[in-house]
Protein backbone atom coordinates (compact mmCIF):
# COMPACT_ATOMS: atom_id res chain seq x y z
CA UNK A 1 0.00 0.00 0.00
CA UNK A 2 1.16 3.60 -0.40
CA UNK A 3 2.74 5.32 2.19
CA UNK A 4 -0.39 7.51 4.22
CA UNK A 5 0.34 10.92 4.62
CA UNK A 6 3.13 12.29 2.69
CA UNK A 7 3.95 14.91 5.23
CA UNK A 8 5.20 11.96 7.50
CA UNK A 9 8.49 10.82 7.49
CA UNK A 10 8.43 7.24 8.89
CA UNK A 11 10.12 3.87 8.15
CA UNK A 12 7.24 2.80 5.61
CA UNK A 13 8.04 0.82 2.91
CA UNK A 14 6.50 0.03 -0.37
CA UNK A 15 4.76 -3.44 -0.02
CA UNK A 16 3.60 -2.73 3.32
CA UNK A 17 6.15 -5.40 4.83
CA UNK A 18 6.60 -4.89 8.87
CA UNK A 19 10.34 -3.64 8.33
CA UNK A 20 10.86 -1.80 11.46
CA UNK A 21 13.96 0.00 12.97
CA UNK A 22 13.43 -0.36 16.64
CA UNK A 23 12.83 -3.16 18.65
CA UNK A 24 9.45 -1.28 20.15
CA UNK A 25 8.74 -1.35 16.51
CA UNK A 26 8.88 -4.95 16.94
CA UNK A 27 6.53 -5.71 19.50
CA UNK A 28 2.97 -6.77 18.88
CA UNK A 29 0.79 -4.05 17.45
CA UNK A 30 -2.53 -4.91 19.22
CA UNK A 31 0.03 -5.26 22.40
CA UNK A 32 1.13 -1.92 21.58
CA UNK A 33 -2.85 0.03 21.06
CA UNK A 34 -3.72 -1.42 24.35
CA UNK A 35 -0.80 -0.22 26.14
CA UNK A 36 -1.37 3.19 24.52
CA UNK A 37 -4.71 3.32 26.08
CA UNK A 38 -4.16 1.75 28.94
CA UNK A 39 -1.50 4.58 29.52
CA UNK A 40 -3.82 7.08 28.49
CA UNK A 41 -6.25 6.37 31.19
CA UNK A 42 -3.97 5.82 34.23
CA UNK A 43 -2.76 9.16 33.43
CA UNK A 44 -5.70 11.23 33.09
CA UNK A 45 -7.00 10.04 36.17
CA UNK A 46 -3.55 11.62 38.20
CA UNK A 47 -3.24 14.82 39.88
CA UNK A 48 -0.07 15.08 41.70
CA UNK A 49 2.59 16.24 39.62
CA UNK A 50 4.95 13.35 40.22
CA UNK A 51 3.21 10.94 38.80
CA UNK A 52 2.62 13.14 35.84
CA UNK A 53 6.40 13.75 36.11
CA UNK A 54 7.01 10.09 35.90
CA UNK A 55 4.33 9.70 33.02
CA UNK A 56 6.01 12.38 30.72
CA UNK A 57 9.57 10.72 31.17
CA UNK A 58 8.11 7.39 30.11
CA UNK A 59 6.44 8.81 27.28
CA UNK A 60 10.01 10.29 26.22
CA UNK A 61 11.69 6.83 26.92
CA UNK A 62 9.16 5.40 24.88
CA UNK A 63 9.83 8.15 22.51
CA UNK A 64 13.17 7.49 22.10
CA UNK A 65 13.22 3.84 22.39
CA UNK A 66 10.25 4.34 18.85
CA UNK A 67 13.19 6.03 17.10
CA UNK A 68 11.06 8.76 14.96
CA UNK A 69 12.32 11.69 14.65
CA UNK A 70 12.45 13.38 18.14
CA UNK A 71 12.54 17.32 16.40
CA UNK A 72 9.78 16.48 13.87
CA UNK A 73 7.80 14.92 16.44
CA UNK A 74 8.48 17.60 19.13
CA UNK A 75 7.12 19.69 16.58
CA UNK A 76 3.60 18.35 16.05
CA UNK A 77 3.23 17.79 19.91
CA UNK A 78 4.04 21.92 20.04
CA UNK A 79 1.83 22.38 17.55
CA UNK A 80 -0.88 20.50 19.76
CA UNK A 81 0.06 22.65 22.94
CA UNK A 82 -0.63 25.84 20.83
CA UNK A 83 -4.30 24.69 20.43
CA UNK A 84 -4.70 24.78 24.11
CA UNK A 85 -2.48 27.79 25.10
CA UNK A 86 -5.15 30.06 25.41
CA UNK A 87 -7.00 27.73 27.47
CA UNK A 88 -4.32 27.10 29.57
CA UNK A 89 -3.19 31.08 29.70
CA UNK A 90 -7.56 31.51 31.02
CA UNK A 91 -6.87 29.12 33.72
CA UNK A 92 -5.00 31.03 36.25
CA UNK A 93 -6.75 33.76 35.57
CA UNK A 94 -10.39 31.86 36.18
CA UNK A 95 -9.91 29.30 38.57
CA UNK A 96 -9.89 31.30 42.49
CA UNK A 97 -7.37 31.14 45.19
CA UNK A 98 -4.30 32.26 46.30
CA UNK A 99 -2.94 35.01 43.63
CA UNK A 100 0.94 35.15 42.47
CA UNK A 101 0.16 38.59 40.74
CA UNK A 102 -2.50 41.02 38.52
CA UNK A 103 -2.61 41.36 35.15
CA UNK A 104 -4.99 44.76 34.32
CA UNK A 105 -7.12 44.16 37.45
CA UNK A 106 -7.07 40.39 37.32
CA UNK A 107 -5.84 38.11 39.68
CA UNK A 108 -3.46 35.43 38.63
CA UNK A 109 -4.13 32.25 40.91
CA UNK A 110 -1.63 29.26 41.80
CA UNK A 111 -4.29 26.91 41.60
CA UNK A 112 -4.86 28.10 38.00
CA UNK A 113 -1.71 27.85 37.29
CA UNK A 114 -0.93 23.88 38.72
CA UNK A 115 -4.34 23.34 36.96
CA UNK A 116 -2.60 24.50 33.49
CA UNK A 117 0.13 23.08 34.23
CA UNK A 118 -1.24 19.65 35.08
CA UNK A 119 -3.46 19.08 31.78
CA UNK A 120 -0.29 20.38 29.50
CA UNK A 121 1.41 17.77 31.04
CA UNK A 122 -1.50 14.85 30.92
CA UNK A 123 -1.69 15.95 27.57
CA UNK A 124 1.71 15.76 26.28
CA UNK A 125 2.62 12.72 27.94
CA UNK A 126 -0.37 11.09 26.49
CA UNK A 127 0.51 12.12 22.77
CA UNK A 128 4.00 11.37 23.16
CA UNK A 129 3.34 7.61 24.07
CA UNK A 130 0.22 7.33 21.57
CA UNK A 131 2.79 8.74 18.57
CA UNK A 132 5.79 6.71 19.99
CA UNK A 133 3.27 3.31 20.07
CA UNK A 134 1.04 3.15 17.46
CA UNK A 135 2.01 6.23 14.74
CA UNK A 136 5.58 4.16 13.98
CA UNK A 137 2.79 1.24 12.86
CA UNK A 138 2.24 0.90 9.09
CA UNK A 139 -1.07 2.28 8.86
CA UNK A 140 -2.68 -1.24 7.36
CA UNK A 141 -1.20 -3.15 10.50
CA UNK A 142 -2.97 -0.27 12.86
CA UNK A 143 -6.48 -1.50 10.43
CA UNK A 144 -5.30 -5.46 11.24
CA UNK A 145 -4.50 -5.10 14.52
CA UNK A 146 -7.57 -3.26 15.35
CA UNK A 147 -9.80 -5.60 13.46
CA UNK A 148 -7.70 -8.27 15.87
CA UNK A 149 -9.19 -6.35 18.69
CA UNK A 150 -12.36 -6.35 17.64
CA UNK A 151 -13.08 -3.29 16.25
CA UNK A 152 -15.99 -3.75 13.71
CA UNK A 153 -14.64 -4.82 10.20
CA UNK A 154 -16.64 -2.27 8.35
CA UNK A 155 -15.01 0.38 10.44
CA UNK A 156 -11.58 -1.10 9.53
CA UNK A 157 -11.93 -1.33 5.93
CA UNK A 158 -13.49 2.28 5.91
CA UNK A 159 -9.97 3.14 7.99
CA UNK A 160 -7.99 1.18 5.68
CA UNK A 161 -9.42 2.62 2.66
CA UNK A 162 -9.18 6.56 3.84
CA UNK A 163 -5.95 5.85 4.32
CA UNK A 164 -5.28 4.50 0.73
CA UNK A 165 -6.87 7.42 -0.59
CA UNK A 166 -5.62 9.97 1.49
CA UNK A 167 -2.13 10.50 -0.68
CA UNK A 168 -4.14 9.83 -3.99
CA UNK A 169 -6.26 12.81 -3.11
CA UNK A 170 -3.64 14.98 -1.43
CA UNK A 171 -2.45 15.04 -5.25
CA UNK A 172 -5.66 15.87 -6.44
CA UNK A 173 -5.82 18.89 -4.53
CA UNK A 174 -2.21 20.05 -5.11
CA UNK A 175 -3.14 19.82 -8.76
CA UNK A 176 -6.19 21.76 -8.78
CA UNK A 177 -4.60 24.19 -6.48
CA UNK A 178 -1.29 24.59 -8.97
CA UNK A 179 -4.48 24.89 -11.84
CA UNK A 180 -5.85 27.97 -10.18
CA UNK A 181 -2.39 29.39 -9.04
CA UNK A 182 -1.51 28.75 -13.61
CA UNK A 183 -4.81 31.09 -14.20
CA UNK A 184 -3.48 34.09 -11.37
CA UNK A 185 -5.21 33.36 -8.58
CA UNK A 186 -4.05 35.05 -5.54
CA UNK A 187 -5.84 33.85 -2.19
CA UNK A 188 -7.30 37.16 0.02
CA UNK A 189 -9.89 37.53 2.60
CA UNK A 190 -12.69 38.09 -0.08
CA UNK A 191 -15.61 36.46 -1.39
CA UNK A 192 -14.01 35.71 -4.85
CA UNK A 193 -11.39 33.52 -3.07
CA UNK A 194 -13.88 31.96 -0.94
CA UNK A 195 -15.97 30.97 -4.22
CA UNK A 196 -12.61 29.56 -5.68
CA UNK A 197 -11.52 27.07 -2.49
CA UNK A 198 -15.24 26.45 -2.64
CA UNK A 199 -15.57 25.49 -6.27
CA UNK A 200 -12.22 23.52 -5.62
CA UNK A 201 -13.80 21.23 -2.57
CA UNK A 202 -17.09 20.87 -4.84
CA UNK A 203 -14.73 19.54 -7.48
CA UNK A 204 -12.37 17.35 -5.38
CA UNK A 205 -15.52 15.79 -4.16
CA UNK A 206 -17.06 15.56 -7.98
CA UNK A 207 -13.97 13.81 -9.19
CA UNK A 208 -13.81 11.32 -5.64
CA UNK A 209 -16.95 10.16 -6.61
CA UNK A 210 -15.68 9.49 -9.97
CA UNK A 211 -12.82 7.70 -8.64
CA UNK A 212 -14.75 5.65 -6.82
CA UNK A 213 -16.85 4.60 -9.48
CA UNK A 214 -14.05 3.17 -10.68
CA UNK A 215 -12.53 1.65 -7.71
CA UNK A 216 -15.74 -0.60 -7.11
CA UNK A 217 -15.64 -1.51 -10.99
CA UNK A 218 -12.04 -2.63 -10.54
CA UNK A 219 -13.15 -4.60 -7.35
CA UNK A 220 -15.97 -6.16 -8.68
CA UNK A 221 -13.87 -7.28 -11.65
CA UNK A 222 -11.29 -8.89 -9.41
CA UNK A 223 -14.55 -10.75 -7.70
CA UNK A 224 -15.39 -8.63 -5.08
CA UNK A 225 -18.45 -9.47 -3.05
CA UNK A 226 -18.87 -7.12 -0.10
CA UNK A 227 -15.96 -8.67 1.63
CA UNK A 228 -12.43 -8.05 2.28
CA UNK A 229 -10.65 -10.70 3.96
CA UNK A 230 -8.20 -9.56 6.51
CA UNK A 231 -5.11 -11.79 6.19
CA UNK A 232 -2.85 -10.67 8.68
CA UNK A 233 -1.82 -13.01 11.37
CA UNK A 234 -0.37 -11.38 14.54
CA UNK A 235 1.92 -13.22 16.78
CA UNK A 236 2.19 -12.99 20.49
CA UNK A 237 6.12 -14.01 21.61
CA UNK A 238 8.60 -13.74 24.75
CA UNK A 239 9.71 -10.39 24.14
CA UNK A 240 5.88 -9.10 24.20
CA UNK A 241 5.27 -10.99 27.78
CA UNK A 242 8.27 -9.25 28.68
CA UNK A 243 7.34 -5.94 27.41
CA UNK A 244 3.60 -6.27 28.75
CA UNK A 245 4.90 -6.99 31.77
CA UNK A 246 7.15 -4.19 32.16
CA UNK A 247 4.55 -1.82 30.69
CA UNK A 248 1.65 -3.12 33.37
CA UNK A 249 4.65 -2.72 36.19
CA UNK A 250 4.96 0.84 35.22
CA UNK A 251 1.48 1.86 35.49
CA UNK A 252 1.06 0.36 38.71
CA UNK A 253 4.13 2.63 39.68
CA UNK A 254 2.21 5.35 37.98
CA UNK A 255 -0.80 4.67 40.59
CA UNK A 256 0.94 4.04 43.55
CA UNK A 257 2.94 7.42 42.91
CA UNK A 258 -0.61 9.37 42.51
CA UNK A 259 -2.31 7.15 45.86
CA UNK A 260 0.53 8.09 47.35
CA UNK A 261 1.35 11.28 46.98
CA UNK A 262 -2.12 12.50 45.58
CA UNK A 263 -4.03 11.41 48.93
CA UNK A 264 -3.11 14.51 51.07
CA UNK B 1 -11.12 22.76 17.11
CA UNK B 2 -8.95 19.92 18.94
CA UNK B 3 -9.67 19.32 23.15
CA UNK B 4 -6.89 17.40 24.62
CA UNK B 5 -6.58 14.62 27.17
CA UNK B 6 -6.71 15.74 30.62
CA UNK B 7 -8.44 19.00 30.09
CA UNK B 8 -12.21 17.47 30.24
CA UNK B 9 -14.15 16.35 33.50
CA UNK B 10 -14.41 12.20 33.74
CA UNK B 11 -18.16 12.43 33.08
CA UNK B 12 -17.73 14.39 29.94
CA UNK B 13 -15.04 11.89 28.54
CA UNK B 14 -17.12 8.88 29.06
CA UNK B 15 -20.69 10.49 27.57
CA UNK B 16 -18.60 11.47 25.00
CA UNK B 17 -17.24 8.00 24.56
CA UNK B 18 -20.45 6.34 25.15
CA UNK B 19 -22.35 8.60 22.65
CA UNK B 20 -19.48 8.33 19.84
CA UNK B 21 -20.66 4.56 19.63
CA UNK B 22 -23.73 4.92 19.65
CA UNK B 23 -22.89 7.24 16.42
CA UNK B 24 -20.88 4.53 15.35
CA UNK B 25 -22.89 1.43 15.42
CA UNK B 26 -25.31 3.47 13.73
CA UNK B 27 -23.53 5.21 11.08
CA UNK B 28 -22.08 1.53 10.10
CA UNK B 29 -25.37 0.21 10.11
CA UNK B 30 -26.25 2.70 7.10
CA UNK B 31 -22.74 1.54 5.49
CA UNK B 32 -22.98 -1.85 3.83
CA UNK B 33 -19.77 -3.18 2.95
CA UNK B 34 -20.31 -2.43 -1.09
CA UNK B 35 -20.60 1.58 -0.22
CA UNK B 36 -17.44 1.26 1.83
CA UNK B 37 -15.07 2.34 -1.35
CA UNK B 38 -17.15 5.25 -1.53
CA UNK B 39 -17.72 6.57 1.81
CA UNK B 40 -13.70 5.64 2.32
CA UNK B 41 -12.86 7.78 -0.33
CA UNK B 42 -15.34 11.00 0.35
CA UNK B 43 -13.58 10.34 4.00
CA UNK B 44 -10.39 10.63 2.54
CA UNK B 45 -11.46 14.17 0.97
CA UNK B 46 -12.57 15.46 3.70
CA UNK B 47 -9.66 14.40 5.59
CA UNK B 48 -7.15 16.45 3.09
CA UNK B 49 -9.75 19.57 2.75
CA UNK B 50 -9.20 20.06 6.87
CA UNK B 51 -5.50 19.96 5.41
CA UNK B 52 -6.53 23.31 3.16
CA UNK B 53 -6.01 26.89 4.82
CA UNK B 54 -8.36 30.05 3.65
CA UNK B 55 -7.47 32.93 4.70
CA UNK B 56 -9.28 35.37 6.96
CA UNK B 57 -7.60 38.71 7.41
CA UNK B 58 -4.17 39.03 8.21
CA UNK B 59 -4.53 35.11 9.86
CA UNK B 60 -5.68 31.81 8.17
CA UNK B 61 -7.89 29.09 9.33
CA UNK B 62 -8.04 25.67 8.62
CA UNK B 63 -11.32 24.26 7.36
CA UNK B 64 -13.48 21.22 8.45
CA UNK B 65 -16.37 20.65 6.31
CA UNK B 66 -18.42 18.55 9.05
CA UNK B 67 -21.43 20.58 7.53
CA UNK B 68 -20.82 19.34 3.80
CA UNK B 69 -19.68 15.82 5.24
CA UNK B 70 -22.94 15.56 6.43
CA UNK B 71 -24.78 16.47 3.06
CA UNK B 72 -22.79 14.01 1.20
CA UNK B 73 -22.56 11.42 3.65
CA UNK B 74 -25.39 11.24 6.15
CA UNK B 75 -25.24 9.39 9.18
CA UNK B 76 -22.34 7.94 7.52
CA UNK B 77 -20.53 11.09 8.46
CA UNK B 78 -20.08 9.59 12.10
CA UNK B 79 -17.68 6.56 11.47
CA UNK B 80 -16.02 8.80 8.68
CA UNK B 81 -15.13 11.65 10.67
CA UNK B 82 -14.45 9.43 13.37
CA UNK B 83 -11.25 7.87 10.88
CA UNK B 84 -10.07 11.13 10.35
CA UNK B 85 -9.93 12.57 13.49
CA UNK B 86 -8.19 8.92 14.73
CA UNK B 87 -5.87 9.02 11.97
CA UNK B 88 -5.02 12.64 13.07
CA UNK B 89 -4.67 11.99 16.86
CA UNK B 90 -2.16 8.93 16.02
CA UNK B 91 -0.02 10.38 13.10
CA UNK B 92 -0.20 13.81 13.63
CA UNK B 93 -0.54 14.36 17.88
CA UNK B 94 -3.79 16.67 17.24
CA UNK B 95 -6.05 16.10 20.01
CA UNK B 96 -5.50 13.19 22.58
CA UNK B 97 -6.66 9.24 22.90
CA UNK B 98 -9.00 9.11 25.55
CA UNK B 99 -10.77 12.42 24.24
CA UNK B 100 -10.99 10.91 20.27
CA UNK B 101 -15.09 10.24 21.70
CA UNK B 102 -15.67 13.56 22.72
CA UNK B 103 -13.53 15.02 19.69
CA UNK B 104 -16.14 12.35 17.45
CA UNK B 105 -18.99 13.98 19.08
CA UNK B 106 -18.36 17.23 18.72
CA UNK B 107 -17.18 17.45 14.85
CA UNK B 108 -19.87 14.48 13.67
CA UNK B 109 -22.90 14.94 15.63
CA UNK B 110 -23.43 18.89 14.07
CA UNK B 111 -22.53 16.99 10.59
CA UNK B 112 -25.03 14.11 11.13
CA UNK B 113 -27.70 16.80 12.45
CA UNK B 114 -27.06 19.06 9.47
CA UNK B 115 -27.43 16.12 7.40
CA UNK B 116 -30.93 14.93 8.86
CA UNK B 117 -32.29 18.30 8.55
CA UNK B 118 -31.11 20.16 5.47
CA UNK B 119 -29.76 16.98 2.86
CA UNK B 120 -33.60 16.25 2.07
CA UNK B 121 -33.78 20.01 1.14
CA UNK B 122 -30.41 19.69 -1.38
CA UNK B 123 -31.07 16.49 -3.02
CA UNK B 124 -33.92 17.72 -4.83
CA UNK B 125 -33.37 21.42 -5.50
CA UNK B 126 -31.89 23.52 -8.31
CA UNK B 127 -28.32 24.48 -7.96
CA UNK B 128 -29.26 28.21 -6.80
CA UNK B 129 -31.46 26.90 -3.65
CA UNK B 130 -29.26 23.88 -2.93
CA UNK B 131 -25.86 26.29 -2.51
CA UNK B 132 -28.30 28.64 -0.23
CA UNK B 133 -29.57 25.30 2.18
CA UNK B 134 -25.71 24.04 1.82
CA UNK B 135 -24.53 27.51 2.78
CA UNK B 136 -26.95 27.45 5.81
CA UNK B 137 -25.96 23.76 6.47
CA UNK B 138 -22.16 24.57 6.56
CA UNK B 139 -22.16 27.87 9.04
CA UNK B 140 -24.62 25.86 11.36
CA UNK B 141 -22.72 22.63 11.20
CA UNK B 142 -19.75 24.79 12.49
CA UNK B 143 -22.38 27.17 15.14
CA UNK B 144 -23.04 23.50 16.62
CA UNK B 145 -19.30 22.35 16.49
CA UNK B 146 -18.38 25.60 18.90
CA UNK B 147 -21.66 25.06 21.24
CA UNK B 148 -20.38 21.65 22.37
CA UNK B 149 -16.92 22.81 22.58
CA UNK B 150 -18.38 25.37 25.13
CA UNK B 151 -21.13 23.13 26.20
CA UNK B 152 -18.35 19.92 27.23
CA UNK B 153 -15.69 22.63 28.72
CA UNK B 154 -18.45 24.62 30.61
CA UNK B 155 -19.99 21.15 32.04
CA UNK B 156 -16.60 20.69 32.94
CA UNK B 157 -16.10 23.55 35.32
CA UNK B 158 -16.72 26.99 35.75
CA UNK B 159 -13.19 27.83 35.53
CA UNK B 160 -13.43 27.26 31.86
CA UNK B 161 -16.59 29.24 30.98
CA UNK B 162 -14.51 32.39 29.67
CA UNK B 163 -12.58 30.09 27.84
CA UNK B 164 -16.07 28.62 26.49
CA UNK B 165 -17.07 31.88 25.63
CA UNK B 166 -13.97 32.91 23.89
CA UNK B 167 -14.15 30.26 21.70
CA UNK B 168 -17.14 30.66 20.59
CA UNK B 169 -16.85 34.03 19.53
CA UNK B 170 -13.53 33.66 17.56
CA UNK B 171 -14.92 31.04 15.12
CA UNK B 172 -17.84 33.17 14.38
CA UNK B 173 -15.84 34.17 10.88
CA UNK B 174 -15.08 30.71 10.57
CA UNK B 175 -18.71 30.20 10.38
CA UNK B 176 -19.11 32.45 7.85
CA UNK B 177 -16.38 30.99 6.03
CA UNK B 178 -17.58 27.53 6.20
CA UNK B 179 -20.87 28.89 4.90
CA UNK B 180 -19.08 30.14 2.02
CA UNK B 181 -17.21 27.63 1.20
CA UNK B 182 -19.75 24.51 1.40
CA UNK B 183 -22.78 26.75 -0.53
CA UNK B 184 -20.05 26.79 -3.68
CA UNK B 185 -18.73 23.59 -3.18
CA UNK B 186 -22.55 22.40 -3.52
CA UNK B 187 -23.11 24.90 -6.25
CA UNK B 188 -20.51 23.35 -8.40
CA UNK B 189 -21.21 19.89 -7.51
CA UNK B 190 -25.35 19.97 -7.99
CA UNK B 191 -24.25 21.34 -11.56
CA UNK B 192 -21.51 18.83 -12.28
CA UNK B 193 -22.59 15.76 -10.67
CA UNK B 194 -26.21 16.02 -9.11
CA UNK B 195 -25.85 12.13 -7.81
CA UNK B 196 -23.10 12.98 -5.02
CA UNK B 197 -26.05 13.66 -2.82
CA UNK B 198 -28.33 10.88 -3.73
CA UNK B 199 -27.65 8.37 -1.15
CA UNK B 200 -24.82 7.12 -2.63
CA UNK B 201 -26.73 5.99 -5.41
CA UNK B 202 -24.41 7.52 -8.12
CA UNK B 203 -21.91 4.68 -7.41
CA UNK B 204 -23.89 1.91 -6.98
CA UNK B 205 -25.69 1.50 -10.01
Amino acid sequence: MTPVISTLDKPLTATGANRQLSWLGRIDPRIRILCAAAFAVVVVACEDFAPLGLAVAISLFLLSASRLPARRTMMRVATMDSFILFILLLLPFTVPGEPIFTLWGFAASWEGLWQAIEIALKANAIVLALMALVSTMEPVTLGHALHALKVPEGLVHLLMFTVRYIDVLREEYLRLKQATKARGFRPGTNRHSYRTYGYLVGMMLVRSLERSERILGAMKCRGFTGRIPLLDRMAFGPSDVLFVTGFVLVLFAIGAMELAYGAY
Amino acid sequence: MHIVDGALSNPVVIAGAALTIGGLAQGLRKLPMEKIPVAGVLSATFFVASLIHVPVGPSSVHLIMNGLAGLVLGWAAFPALFVGLLLQAVFFGFGGLTVLGVNTLLIAGPSVLVGLLIRPRVQGAAPRPAAIWAAIAGGLAIALTTVFVALALAITGDEFLPAAKLVFFAHAPVMFVEAMLTGAAVYLAKQVKPELFDDFQGALQ
